[in-house]
């Protein structure tokens, strides 16, 4: 049998204190699960093949939760903006951005706050044939749009916050919903504040004044 | 992986190698002519100083391989891949420049990805370059190809599809800069046959990064006196040094600082050499085999200055346990490194040479830690990296690597393959300068020792010896190698610590499988001495004591390549020993600790 010398484990010195899994330092007796919170988060990135690819891989590689996932050409042709949704923890949220910051063609990113302007697009297909006038007036509830309606089908689009889609499905749902889809969040700062800085790019260059009045 | 038989293959430029060293000055006069892709491609390496490529040929990489014909650049054909981009990595390592591979497309590509994930968790400095279908056949499902860009996303820092031969050679310049630049890493450029022999003038200059990639020099001034005013009123202070350390050529300001304040030093394994381990003040490395007080000492401390390092799980054990007494302060240059694993109290973002110094001169005074630092040196008496031989018994691995230690310079290279012989070669060898060990850590890549003894050797010139330890079952993953060794008359020593078993999984059956040994045992081994005399290596044989120092020794005097294979104990074992996700103080000392 093979092995060193040296006092056993149980005559050794020994640490007072614990970490919880996220590395913090906490009371033994006082150890809680983090909460999680959903928060969105706004990527500027070079407009290039596969920078999509890198950011979703990310998100499966580092187990990171992800509720939605927008991505978009902006008002400068070079960049595409990302939006997120994510549900996690205060140290994973921190991760998330900075990982995300680390991706070679990411130009920045930014936690917005919550207070910013996010909107989704749901378009839904109920059979809503026989009974026109209540589907209309579910529809204008939600200040949506009739798309198409035939003799056994109404296509709807409505757009707003989260919340506001989720409601609206489920006002839908005594017609018999066919299908849905969603487009996922987009969201933009609220007021003069910026949703994610480009540095580098033209459009910072042009309005670096006005970051001087940021945050 | 040639799939262009009817093509002729460029001739290997060994001819060109080693007379004089002045051949490898580049001169303006000798760089490439830039008339292609390709041509654009060899011009970027040559800008970007690069003496040395290894590789394999093969058909959608040959435009490139022919560009290599008239550029000064020596290419050492490799017998598979995987030592390509081992040894490249390893001359990484060695040299603190990024080293280059090449090979083509599909299989040649996916060959390389071993060894791209393993730079990518040890940061190394690594240039891969893979040939690809032409552009109108990608999509295709054409002969050998594969989604390389795709495959390897996750495991580089970056990684191009060149999509014009104007663009390539700027590419090339950009993934040579990125795998340099910030924190170190591989990058990779996946070359179409139509974009490397399409036409063009435009040059690229020297290794450029993007305009938006601006890692940080400095950490910030305010942050850093914070956690130096921190560290000076510590009781039982710390420092863990990181491969960063090494990385960022931060060495000896590391040394400067920790005896100026007379602090102990543990470091992580890539960092093995970056302080040296026979100073009063090492505590050699910490972690699942690391030293006994190394272990102490991280779990005990009160204040932890950790450089350089992403707290593996090797090094933490269960994160829960990890030094739960101590304030982190954690520099390192990759911000998602900081909290990662460990939350850091004092967080710095720098590069570790600049926090080095920018930490020393923020110091008010030294931690004032005397009882700790007796409490260190009882430590490091109380449990001894130590073994016992039976004079009549079975070989201990631990004594032969301690007589090629002292058979060999200070400044011995050793490279490794992964495994139990791993740990015993960095556990009994002590290493005093940086850069001297070689060796696979994150990815634990079994295989990794003989190609990385390799591109150490040709890294090395002439100046340092080269020796590899090698285990019976991580040996026979990248033998074919020796071939190439021979080739090109590289002087290294090879010991194959030879216990007929895949020795680390058999301790962890032994332990925690109740001694089930399911397909650990390989007693059908080859006899290594024999292998290496049939590629025209030398080949000895140790299976006594007695023969250990005299054997040895005529290996490391025979110049050129040679294989010791060494029958040891087969039931010897890895000590100290965390268990996976254990309590680093809890460390065992042997099987009835576990």
């Amino acid at each position: 049998m093979t092995g060193l010398q040296g006092p056993d484990p149980s005559e050794r010195a020994r640490p007072e204190g614990k970490r919880n899994e996220q590395g913090f330092r906490i009371d033994p007796e006082a150890a809680a699960e983090p909460e999680t919170r959903r928060t969105v988060i706004s990527a500027l990135v070079e407009n290039e093949p596969g920078v999509l690819a890198k950011v979703s891989g990310l998100f499966s590689r580092r187990q990171f939760n992800i509720e939605s996932l927008t991505v978009g050409p902006t008002e400068d042709e070079e960049l595409s903006r990302i939006t997120l949704v994510v549900e996690e923890s205060d140290p994973g949220i921190e991760q998330v951005e900075k990982q995300l910051a680390k991706v070679i063609p990411v130009i920045s990113v930014r936690e917005l706050d919550s207070d910013a302007l996010q909107r989704e697009l749901v378009i839904l297909k109920v059979n809503g044939g026989s009974q026109p006038d209540k589907v209309q007036a579910v529809t204008e509830m939600y200040t949506g749009t009739t798309l198409d309606a035939g003799p056994r089908t109404v296509t709807v689009q409505i757009t707003g916050d989260e919340q506001k889609i989720n409601d609206a499905i489920d006002a839908f749902r005594q017609f018999g919903i066919r299908e849905i889809a969603r487009t996922g969040q987009a969201a933009l700062a609220r007021g003069e504040r910026w949703t994610a800085r480009t540095e580098g790019s033209q459009a910072t260059e042009e309005a670096k004044g006005a970051y001087a009045d940021d945050d | 992986m040639s799939g262009d038989g009817a093509t002729p293959v460029s001739p290997n430029t060994e001819t060109d190698r080693g007379d004089d060293a002045q051949e490898h000055e580049h001169e303006e006069a000798d760089r490439t002519e830039v008339q292609t892709g390709a041509t654009a491609v060899i011009r970027a390496l040559e800008n970007a100083g690069v003496r040395y490529a290894f590789g394999v040929q093969g058909g959608a990489i040959m435009p490139v391989y022919d560009a290599l014909y008239d550029s000064a650049i020596d290419h050492i054909t490799m017998a598979h891949e995987q030592g390509a981009v081992h040894a490249a990595t390893a001359y990484g390592t060695v040299t603190g420049d990024p080293g280059v591979c090449m090979a083509t497309s599909g299989p040649g590509a996916t060959n390389l990805v071993t060894g791209i994930a393993d730079a990518n968790m040890d940061s190394e400095p690594l240039l891969a370059l893979t040939g690809q279908v032409p552009t109108d056949f990608v999509g295709n499902d054409a002969f050998q190809e594969t989604d390389t860009v795709g495959v390897t996303r996750p495991i580089t820092k970056a990684n191009y599809f060149a999509s014009s031969p104007d663009s390539v050679g700027f590419d090339v310049s950009e993934a040579f800069g990125l795998a340099k630049m910030g924190r170190q890493g591989p990058t990779l450029v996946d070359l179409p046959k139509d974009v490397s022999q399409g036409e063009t003038d435009s040059e690229p200059g020297g290794p450029t990064t993007p305009t938006t990639y601006n890692p940080a020099e400095e950490a910030d001034q305010a942050a850093v006196e914070r956690a130096a005013e921190r560290f000076a009123q510590a009781e039982r202070p710390v420092i863990l040094a990181g491969g960063g350390v090494m990385k960022a050529e931060a060495c000896e300001q590391l040394y400067e600082f920790a005896t100026e304040f007379e602090v102990p030093v543990v470091t992580t394994m890539p960092a093995i050499g970056a302080f040296p381990e026979d100073h009063e003040l090492s505590l050699e490395w910490a972690g699942m085999h690391g030293t006994g007080y190394a272990n102490m000492a991280i779990t005990m401390t009160d204040c932890m200055l950790a450089v350089g390092t992403r707290f593996d799980d090797r090094l933490t054990g269960g994160i829960d346990t990890f030094a739960p007494d101590a304030d982190i302060i954690h520099a390192d240059i990759d911000p998602a490194e900081i909290s990662k694993n460990v939350h850091a109290d004092y967080p710095l973002v720098g590069d570790a040479k600049a926090v080095f110094e920018q930490f020393h001169a923020a110091m008010p005074q030294a931690p004032a830690a005397d009882e700790w630092l007796e409490q260190v040196a009882q430590w490091k008496a109380e449990y001894p990296m130590d073994y016992e031989m039976d004079e009549d018994g079975p070989i201990k691995p631990q004594f032969v690597v301690e007589v090629v230690d002292a058979a060999t310079a200070d400044d011995t290279i050793v490279t490794t393959g992964v495994g139990q012989h791993q740990m015993w070669a960095s556990q009994y060898w002590t290493y005093t300068q940086p850069r001297t060990w070689v060796s696979s850590h994150g990815l634990g890549t079994m295989g990794y020792g003989l190609p990385a003894a390799i591109g150490a050797r040709i890294a090395a010139e002439d100046d340092q010896q080269v020796v590899c330890f090698d285990g019976d079952g991580s040996f026979l993953m990248t033998c074919q190698e020796l071939s190439v060794a021979v080739r090109e008359d590289l002087d290294i020593t090879v010991f194959v610590l030879n216990n007929a078993a895949i020795g680390m999984v058999r301790q962890w059956q032994d332990a925690f499988y109740e001694q089930r040994r399911m397909a650990s045992e390989y007693p059908w081994m080859p006899a290594f001495d024999k292998l290496a005399e049939a590629f025209g290596a030398r080949g000895f044989r140790i299976e006594e004591q007695d023969e250990v120092e005299e054997t040895v020794q005529a290996a490391l005097d025979y110049e050129g390549p040679s294989i010791v294979d060494v029958f040891i104990d087969p039931e010897e074992n890895v000590y100290p020993m965390v268990p996976s996700g254990g309590d680093n103080g809890l460390f065992a000392l042997s099987e009835e600790q576990l």
